[in-house]
């Protein structure tokens, strides 16, 4: 049977590893961002063009009557460039690559911008195919972000192209 | 010839021949290597590292015997951290199993479901969930202790690596299991962790989309998001349980889960947190929205506020760093590997006693080459610690024996047991005075040279498991008036049992057992560890005042002078 100061000892002790965890698993708080911002997440997925190319009768006639497939496309997909402005300035310029070993998948981005809550003007431009000058998508548009509000730029063909959400 | 101490400069080398037994098997088992007696194996070069680890295990150390004054070595919990771990993860594997029966896993549901439990079912599913949390917060705080006891004790390399190896992916098993804990609540706790997380993983190039892009908006998140979630936070730990199962593979008499009193005072501990400040969820998950200022678990979700401050770049360096040199830590210089233990087929009876001793399961009985229908003991040197407990469990250790060479079943080539007996032999004849004392003590406990006198006798040993308990009755019947015997103490042993094999042995609950005609007052047993010099000065003053009262007691045991007995 431990002693009383023994026992008096354990209770401080175990009572101690009690608090510890239960302050640390709880405390300090922590906050991700700042109370007046907000955050942009620009984040598209998206297969580049293909650059096709329209077989003459000649290649046509040549090819066994069940793959005469009138255009020949690559299985590469174009890269894309994307531009973004916040407020006139530009805070993106770049190139996305498509993935796979044969560049045949899609070109992925994944971006944060904390701004401050409010009116801000943003303009995207992307272009697909880089064998095409300028910027074949745009988006520009005036927002007003709530602070900790998540507003999302994506791009969906079947919406329209880039959107924001 | 006096056993020469450590402390007293280079150790002095001599040849021992053991070769001459008789057994085919004799010249190959007994290496020719020099004894080294009483003193250090040469240590590696002193580097950055032996002096960060010497320094951490200073303070572990003294910690660790500050807490044996309330708690004692059995129940200290530092000492039996691993056990400790092993029973917290059975709170969390059982509260967990109650948690996934109300779990409802739809995405509205499931914050709601959880909520439930800490408000309606407060008196159950509440307290439940709150000691699953706290205990997978304890978990990983002594998980991470035992790392760090267990570097800065050395315990990496040689008979030790392979639980190292494997133990390093349990780090990685038990953090995955933990984080995805927090994700199922679905709350903002969780939308941070979740988005936090894949935001750190989609740093590496292992998926073709971004795996954040899963949580851009409310839309993104699905049922099947929840039942993937649940199925990856039951098999984690699971394969976690299978780790655990390989790390402690390679030990034997593994202490599955700590003393009573611990388990009892960890239990209401955690259970007293969960009543005073039960595990609450924050207002559910909105993607569209970022939390404020959250209550946070700063034992599993450290990894956050980190990658915030830095980058998710500088977090997978750190992380797959720390992985690297935990791993490569073994290919760091280290002091040399102990000789290990030999087998003399000749001698070893097959009586499965080392066998049964051996703290690595580093002895295995194979049907005897010789004898048959006997058993041989055969040691795996990559198991084997050195530490001679085997020697001391073996029937053929005791020093009675008549033949002048000594060759025992199994044998330590750094200590053998004749060398020990011809020790103790010349020691005692040398002691004069009114209480002859011999003092046999763990060479890595107390340093004990500083009580060597005239009237006492220091026996330096690799460890005291691997002193027969016989050993006593022969000092006593040899002319010694009492015996010494210091054990490291209780639970501090450096090859898990010597103390404990040690006092079974001595108090009659262990083969091979201390006679009960040898009178208890003659022997004094101490537990006192590197630095506790003055309790192991103690106990000798103890045992002298004792042997003084009683020196006219008839309990001394008649003489037994081997080379003139007729007996063996």
């Amino acid at each position: 049977m431990p002693k009383p100061t023994a026992i008096i000892g354990q209770v401080i002790l175990y009572g101690a590893f009690a608090a510890f965890i239960g302050y640390f698993a709880t405390s300090p708080k922590y906050r991700q961002i700042a109370d007046d911002v907000a955050l942009i997440k620009l984040s598209i997925s998206h297969l580049g063009e293909r650059e096709c190319r329209k077989r003459t009768p000649e290649e046509l006639a040549k090819m066994p009557p069940n793959m005469r497939a009138p255009m020949d496309c690559p299985r590469e997909r174009s890269d894309i460039r994307l531009e973004m402005d916040l407020d006139g300035q530009p805070v993106l310029r770049t190139v996305m690559h498509p993935t796979g070993l044969y560049k045949d998948g899609v070109s992925t981005i994944y971006r944060r911008f904390e701004v401050k809550a409010g009116s801000h003007q943003i303009a995207v431009r992307m272009n697909d195919n880089l064998i095409k000058p300028g910027f074949n998508f745009v988006k520009e548009e005036e927002i007003n972000l709530r602070p900790g509000q998540v507003m999302v730029i994506d791009f969906n063909p079947d919406k329209g192209g880039l959107f924001f959400q | 010839m006096a056993w020469p101490s450590a402390a007293h400069g280079q150790p002095p080398v001599m040849p021992v021949d053991l070769t001459r037994v008789n057994s085919p098997y004799a010249g190959n088992q007994y290496n020719q290597r020099l004894i080294v007696t009483g003193g250090t194996r040469p240590g590696p070069p002193v580097s950055f590292h032996s002096i960060l680890r010497k320094g951490a295990r200073s303070v572990f150390l003294r910690i660790e015997e500050a807490l044996d004054g309330p708690f004692g070595g059995g129940d200290n919990p530092l000492r039996h951290l691993g056990a400790l771990g092993l029973y917290l993860l059975w709170i969390i594997v059982g509260s967990g199993l109650y948690l996934y029966t109300v779990l409802d896993t739809g995405i509205d549901a499931v914050y709601q479901s959880i909520g439930d439990l800490s408000g309606e079912q407060w008196y159950l599913g509440g307290i439940l969930r709150s000691l699953h949390r706290y205990a997978s917060d304890a978990f990983m705080l002594v998980m991470t202790l035992h790392l760090i006891r267990e570097w800065c004790y050395g315990r990496y390399h040689g008979f030790r690596l392979y639980s190292w190896m494997t133990g390093v992916p349990l780090l990685w098993l038990a953090y995955i299991s933990g984080i995805g804990g927090y994700w199922i609540v679905w709350d903002q706790l969780a939308q941070v962790s979740a988005t936090a997380t894949a935001e750190l993983l989609d740093w590496l190039p292992i998926f073709s989309e971004p795996s954040a892009r899963n949580f851009l908006t409310p839309d993104s998140i699905s049922d099947r998001f929840f039942t993937m979630l649940v199925f990856i936070h039951i098999g984690v730990p699971l394969l976690l349980i299978l780790g655990l199962w390989a790390h402690v593979h390679r030990i034997s008499h593994v202490d599955y889960l700590p003393g009573k009193r611990v388990m009892l005072a960890t239990l209401l501990a955690l259970l007293i947190l969960s009543l005073l400040q039960p595990a609450l969820s924050n207002p559910p998950a909105n993607l569209a929205m970022l939390p404020g200022a959250l209550d946070f678990d700063w034992f599993i979700l450290f990894i956050h506020p980190l990658t915030d401050l830095t980058s998710p770049a500088i977090v997978w360096l750190l992380l797959l760093a720390l992985t690297a040199l935990l791993f490569a830590l073994p290919l760091l210089p280290h002091p040399a590997a102990e000789p290990v233990a030999v087998v003399d087929p000749a001698n070893c009876t097959g009586c499965d006693r080392c066998l049964a001793d051996c703290p690595y399961a580093a002895i295995a009985m194979q049907p005897h080459p010789l004898r048959p229908g006997f058993k041989l003991a055969v040691v795996d040197g990559d198991l084997c610690a050195g530490c001679g407990i085997c020697a001391g469990s073996c029937p053929s250790s005791t020093p009675f024996r008549r033949r002048d060479k000594l060759v025992t079943g199994i044998d330590m080539p750094q200590q053998p047991i004749h060398a020990l007996r011809e020790e103790l032999e010349q020691a005692v004849a040398r002691l004069s005075g009114p209480q002859r004392v011999v003092v046999f003590a763990c060479a890595r406990g107390a340093d004990a040279s500083g009580l060597a006198a005239a009237d006492t006798a220091v026996m330096p040993l690799l460890c005291t498991g691997m002193l027969p308990p016989s050993f006593v009755e022969y000092a006593l019947r040899g002319g010694a008036d009492g015996v010494l015997l210091n054990t490291c103490r209780p639970g501090g042993c450096d090859f898990r049992l010597g103390d404990r094999w040690t006092r079974e042995r001595l108090a009659g609950e262990r083969e091979p057992h201390l006679r009960q005609t040898v009178p208890a007052a003659r022997l004094q047993l101490c537990a006192a560890a590197a630095g506790d010099e003055p309790m192991l000065s103690a106990a000798l003053n103890d045992l002298r005042a004792r042997l003084a009262n009683e020196a006219l007691a008839s309990d001394r045991l008649p003489p037994y002078l081997r080379r003139v007995s007729n007996h063996a």
